[in-house]
């Protein structure tokens, strides 16, 4: 049963993910991404860990992808204008991306510790390892230092995020040894639609 | 439910997921898809981490994952903001456009 639950939501995660990566529309490729983090969710589930589950659904698909959603349709973001012209570099360092994925794919697969889990199933799922008090005393004692920074950080990026998408003002839009925009000027989109 | 899917096979799964969501850095042109493979490639090391979490029996891994999740938002958030201020003096995201600090 458990089995077959991996192995349906495994591949609901990997042909969403080359849908994500492959469809020329972004509002497509962002729906197919939602799918692919909620089989990673179920997957979560299935390793015992249902808190981190519901963060990925609330935090990732709920907050993140529509916040992407809203920036494709605020940019009006097109299907893609330039055809792809690899440079050598980049297909020499695709070609030595793809290897060093297959050594590590090779590694996994032919290391018997990994196979069989070495010898011994995996052990029972402990309370200590799924329920939310666990983790929430970690959080709250051993990591409090970390958790205080990522609040920070989480801060930092909210002020720095407002900052860089503010409209310039006039005066900053005048500012001498500032390039004016190319294509149509900003003051046109100052006009009321 | 104890553990009749080997971790291999959700490690196998995470490389796949990383290796898709890499291909999909290098090769597209739209900066929001390069942004969503990236989300991806995220993804694929937090369901390592988990994996991994699961195998030794350990929280450090979700822990871990937590923080992973928390730093993600605050970069989807900064880099949504760059893109907006890019459009807004070059009128594209297509990165084979921008290419005003490339060697």
């Amino acid at each position: 049963m458990e089995t077959a639950i991996f192995l349906l939501f495994a591949a609901l995660a990997v042909v969403s993910a080359v849908v994500v990566v492959a469809h020329r529309n972004p509002v497509h490729a962002t729906m197919s991404l939602v799918l692919t983090l909620f089989s990673v969710a179920v997957l979560f589930v299935l390793l015992g860990a249902p808190f981190l589950a519901a963060l990925q659904i609330l935090i990732y698909a709920g907050a993140i992808l529509v916040l992407f959603l809203f920036v494709i349709m605020l940019l009006n973001v097109q299907r893609e204008e330039t055809p792809y012209h690899g440079q050598p570099v980049q297909r020499w360092a695709a070609i030595l991306g793809a290897a060093v994925f297959c050594g590590m794919l090779a590694m996994l697969l032919f290391r018997s510790s990994l196979a069989s889990n070495g010898g011994a199933p995996l052990g029972p799922l402990t309370e200590s390892l799924v329920s939310f008090k666990g983790l929430a005393a970690d959080l709250f004692s051993v990591d409090l230092l970390p958790f205080e920074i990522v609040g920070l950080l989480l801060l930092v990026a909210v002020i720095g995020a407002s900052a860089v998408a503010k409209r310039p003002t006039a005066e900053e839009r005048l500012a001498p040894g500032r390039r004016l925009p190319e294509g149509p000027l900003d003051g046109a989109e100052d006009q009321p639609r | 439910m104890s553990g009749t899917v080997p971790i291999s096979w959700y490690l196998v799964l995470a490389a796949l997921l990383f290796a898709i969501g890499a291909a999909g850095a290098l090769t597209r042109r739209n900066g929001i898809s390069i942004f969503l493979s990236i989300e991806l490639m995220l993804n694929a090391a937090n369901l390592t981490l988990v994996a991994y979490s699961r195998l030794w029996g350990e929280r450090t891994g979700q822990l871990v994952v937590f923080f992973v999740l928390a730093v993600a938002a605050a970069e989807a958030a900064v880099g949504l903001a760059l893109f907006i201020a890019i459009y807004r003096q070059r009128r594209t995201i297509d990165v084979n456009r921008l290419n005003l600090m490339r060697w």
